[in-house]
């Protein structure tokens, strides 16, 4: 089984969110970037794959700038065979991207995409969804187990009320949850091996997609903030406190 | 034209997260004095579409029953959704993970942007988004000829009762094969449900294991609320995941929302922040969950939840 396996480069957890002081923006410049902690762990599921003799080839695909070259390395250093770096620029919303992948799905003909089930620098949750519908495959978001039975996945996927069971026929997109596996660390001599691991190099242009935006970002605002209240030191006082905003 | 809203159902009850998009709906129909419709789609829905007729300001329900639809997997919603788009300017669906899941099939069907989780609609094709885990608040216009939109329940009023919507049942949809409902193992709880609770008691790390969540449950017991949790207890196994509060778990918006043992990462608060009242109570004083707790209890949580049970015993509860 082949499998594609797409990453996106965004802001590090870690780092706090500052809004740019004329609301065009979220400030990007000079922060550390990392590879989409989602995807950090669709990287390890196709790894892990591999390792169990379930996938033959592993690809990694990024669409951003020059940088998320270094994205596509870090999934190699984890262990993924070879990487796409379609380059751009722009900033590309969900729909594009599906369109882009499933441009590359036509020419890889991979049997599964797994993906992250959304990139937490917009939160969108759409990607994975719209490229099972532009292929006409069928979808499992949310994924905490996946087993490979013959043409099927059986995915677990993390729903409201639990956890919710299906079957898909491959070729499938899956998008993962948290807690379906915990990514590895790449070791040094894996980092160094990475290095030697082939990256095409592609445009947007080279798939022919339009990637002009459809959503105009009038202004990016800070959310209204909260401020630390007061400290209480016993039970009576808070339940006291309680009362008095009526809310028990 | 018209607005079409996707209940949000178990083919039983229908969820009060369908009366707060109706709100949604209802404020981007303001522009134009568009129509706003639901579209019930499941098995056995009769008592659903009846109880959608009842939504202020509903001109109709469209029923769609169906054993394809029992689930409500995404491939069969699409095929109800997207051949009804003839008909309307907007599809909304709350954001719960069944709306998460079906919704970016029908936009790319559509070959539209989707607009996910809006918190606040600024007209018909204007809305403001959380993103960065609700670090910032966009603003985006959609220039898309139909708008594909997810909203976040928590951030609207629930739509009134006293309509009298007709109920117009919508012929069998195609049934796709690719994918097939196996089983769930959902949790099941004499509380309220987390996203619809008026308090919720939510436990992390601190809790140190499954069953210490005992003494929180015994103080949402007194309150009538929900128990929920830190991404940090999920992951460890004290709960499953359905308790969880943050970015990528469930964002909850009550009365009152008590955090024990919590820290307070940025992608908890993404999910909790908008609560009326914030208590905190965690050992460590310099916890972040205490920068944006009204009220804040530096204490050994294993010492003060059971003060805290005894004092509302105590005072009745």
């Amino acid at each position: 089984m082949k499998v594609l396996v797409p990453v996106k480069r965004v802001l590090d957890f870690n780092v706090k969110v500052r809004v740019k002081s004329d609301e065009s923006g979220v400030d990007l410049a000079n922060v550390k970037m990392s590879m989409n902690p989602f995807d950090e762990i669709s990287v390890e599921q196709a790894v892990r794959m591999a390792e169990a003799g379930t996938a033959t080839e592993t690809i990694a695909v990024s669409i951003g700038p020059d940088k998320a070259g270094e994205t596509i390395r870090t999934s190699l250093a984890m262990g993924i065979d070879r990487g796409i770096h379609v380059n751009t620029d722009a900033e590309v919303e969900p729909l594009a991207v599906a369109k882009i992948l499933k441009a590359i799905v036509e020419e890889e003909r991979p049997d599964l995409v797994i993906l992250g089930k959304q990139a937490i620098d917009d939160d969108s949750n759409q990607t994975g969804q719209m490229l099972a519908t532009l292929l006409g495959w069928p979808q499992a978001t949310f994924a905490n187990s996946i087993d490979k039975d013959g043409d099927h996945l059986t995915v677990g996927r993390e729903v409201d009320g639990g956890i919710q069971t299906i079957k898909v026929t491959l070729p499938a997109v899956v998008t993962v949850d948290l807690r379906l596996n915990e990514p590895r660390y790449a070791s040094l001599p894996n980092i160094m091996k990475a290095k030697r691991k082939p990256i095409d190099a592609k445009t947007t242009d080279d798939y022919g997609v339009d990637i002009s935006p459809r959503l105009e970002t009038l202004k990016v605002a800070e959310p209204a903030g909260r401020t630390a209240g007061v400290k209480v030191e016993d039970a009576g006082e808070l339940v006291a406190k309680l009362k008095s905003e009526g809310v028990i | 034209m018209a607005i079409l809203v996707v209940a949000e159902h178990d083919n039983e009850n229908l969820k009060d997260a369908t009366h707060k998009t109706v709100t949604a709906a209802a404020q981007m129909a303001k522009d134009k004095g568009s129509d706003v419709d639901i579209l019930v789609a499941g098995k056995g829905v009769k008592d659903v579409a009846t109880a959608a007729a009842k939504i202020a300001g509903v001109r109709k329900v469209l029923a769609c029953d169906h054993v394809s639809l029992k689930r409500q997997l995404a491939e069969a919603m699409q095929e109800v959704i997207v051949p009804l788009m003839d008909s309307y300017d907007a599809v909304l669906a709350p954001d719960t993970t069944t709306g998460k899941n079906f919704m970016p099939r029908i936009a790319a069907a559509l070959d539209v942007m989707q607009i996910s989780s809006i918190s606040g609609v600024e007209s018909a094709d204007t809305f403001v988004r959380p993103i960065y885990a609700g670090n910032a608040m966009a603003t985006v216009k959609s220039s898309d000829g139909k708008k594909v939109v997810t909203v976040r329940p928590t951030a609207f009023a629930p739509a009134g009762e006293g309509g009298s919507a007709s109920i117009e049942t919508i012929a069998d949809p195609a049934t796709p094969e690719t994918s097939e409902f196996i089983g769930e193992e959902l949790s099941k709880s004499d509380r309220p449900e987390l996203t619809a609770a008026k308090i919720v008691i939510s436990g992390g790390r601190g809790m140190g294991s499954g069953e210490n969540f005992t003494i929180i449950e015994k103080v949402a017991d007194q309150l009538g609320a929900a128990v929920g949790a830190s991404r940090a207890a999920v992951d460890a196994g004290y709960v499953p995941n359905d308790y969880q509060v943050g970015q990528t778990g469930k964002v909850v918006a009550p009365e009152l929302y008590i955090a024990v043992g919590i820290s307070g990462a940025i992608q908890h608060l993404a999910g909790m922040k908008d609560s009326k009242v914030i208590v905190a109570i965690n050992k460590d004083e310099d916890a972040p969950i205490f920068q944006i707790a009204d009220y804040g209890w530096v204490a050994d949580l294993f010492n003060a939840v059971p003060e805290l049970e005894a004092e509302l015993t105590k005072q009745g509860y």
